[in-house]
């Protein structure tokens, strides 16, 4: 077991290959399942969930699963958790059920899992395909919150279910179009703090150099 | 009974608009939206996939799933059915109609994973439970407003991209943006038929 590929898969899909805010995948939950950060929460909970073991079966059966028939495998796979999910839902928690029941039977074809499934779990021992499983649901389920949080704010003036006294709240019709835009800006935050952050890093880097190499250099661009 | 199917047709072409009001089928709306060819074929893909497996999954949940009393399996049943439909519609269209494959064809494997295919067909065949010609006019109905979506996005997509905007923002956040504003714009029709 290798530590370093375990960090390495571990902490990739926080943020490097966040699957919300850098890969854009799963986008249609993101916008419809976070009206509040309970909701969110949920929904990033039972995609977690399929996730890592779809990801742990595909890479099980990854020696066994023809070539050309993966997909299909894949998706009677990922579907069979996809049920575990609403029937134990359906079960515990009818309420909840009732007003996610369309975007949780979507999960089979959300396409974070296909995606992880495919370029991930079938060429991975399982035990890395379950972290990876655990770190790319982790990293939707944060990105989720987050937009949660911030939409729950602007449209209803509380934070997780709490009304906030005094808070402006929006009315319904701008609540319609707000998924689009809370996500669109949160992505656009993110890119630059990423932007950011490469050119902090590129910056060090120069500044490693001699001192007269990088105050020469400086003069000269000025 | 007729009036009422064409005010849920027309409902679900505008004010219910399957990508901005229902939140489904985001990821090809915001992915193959860059030219406007290139989302005409994939709207008349999606309108095409989307009525086939209205038929297929409708007859599949009543005289299949319902007698045998599996109806907890329709998740899976769907998206086999659906997966299956789209492999036998490649297999047809690249046989007999060389130039509709060339323009359709990239885009039909990608169809298997639009959840607005699924989508529909839970709500419409499970949820709702819709008669046959209903489910298969509102599917119709349905993918023509996925349709009309992408087309428009990519209509204003050609001038978002060239526009000088913060770098942060190139990219899929415009689009985003773009997007709420064309859905704050779809909502103003809820009032027409309400």
């Amino acid at each position: 077991m290798d530590k370093r590929k375990c960090k390495e898969t571990l902490l990739g899909g926080l943020i490097k290959n966040n699957p919300t805010f850098v890969l854009v995948l799963g986008t249609c939950p993101t916008i419809a399942m976070t009206t509040s950060l309970f909701q969110a929460f949920a929904m990033g909970v039972a995609t977690t969930f399929v996730l890592i073991f779809s990801n742990l079966f595909v890479s099980l059966l990854r020696n066994l699963i023809p070539d050309k028939v993966r997909i299909p495998c894949y998706i009677v796979i990922i579907s069979t958790f996809v049920i575990i999910v609403q029937m134990v839902m359906q079960k515990f928690m009818p309420d909840l059920y009732d007003t996610m029941k369309a975007f949780i039977a979507l999960i089979v074809v959300n396409c974070i899992i296909l995606a992880r499934a495919e370029s991930f779990a079938s060429c991975n021992k399982p035990l890395y395909s379950m972290l990876d499983g655990v770190s790319i649901g982790l990293g939707f389920t944060g990105a989720l919150c987050l937009i949660g949080i911030v939409r729950e704010l602007l449209a209803g003036g509380a934070f997780a279910g709490m009304k906030i006294p005094g808070f402006p709240a929006m009315d319904s019709v701008g609540a319609s179009a707000f998924g689009f835009i809370v996500f669109g800006c949160m992505m656009a935050l993110f890119n630059f703090v990423l932007q950011k952050i490469s050119e902090k890093k590129e910056k060090i880097r120069h500044s490693v150099l001699p001192l007269e190499a990088v105050t020469g250099s400086k003069e000269v661009a000025r | 009974m007729t009036a009422s199917i064409l005010s849920v047709m027309f409902m679900a072409v505008v004010s219910d608009n399957i990508v901005l009001s229902q939140y489904q089928g985001i990821c090809p709306f915001l992915g193959v939206s860059k030219k406007i060819s290139s989302a005409a074929g994939m709207g008349f893909a999606v309108i095409f996939v989307m009525a086939v497996s209205a038929v297929f999954t409708w007859l599949v949940y009543n005289y299949v799933l319902v007698p045998l009393e599996l109806s907890y399996l329709y998740t899976m049943a769907f998206i086999l059915v659906i997966a299956s439909l789209v492999q036998i519609t490649e297999m047809i269209v690249k046989r007999y109609s060389p130039t509709l494959y060339s323009a359709l064809g990239v885009y039909l494997p990608l169809i298997t994973t639009n959840c607005a295919i699924l989508g529909t067909a839970n709500s419409a065949v499970v949820f709702k439970s819709y008669a046959f010609l209903e489910t298969f006019a509102v599917s119709v109905a349905t993918g023509v407003g996925f349709l009309f979506a992408i087309i428009l996005l990519a209509c204003v997509r050609l001038k978002t991209d060239r526009a000088d905007i913060p770098k942060c923002f190139k990219g899929f956040p415009i689009t985003l943006v773009t997007a709420a504003i064309m859905a704050m714009a779809f909502a103003g029709f809820a009032g027409i038929l309400a």
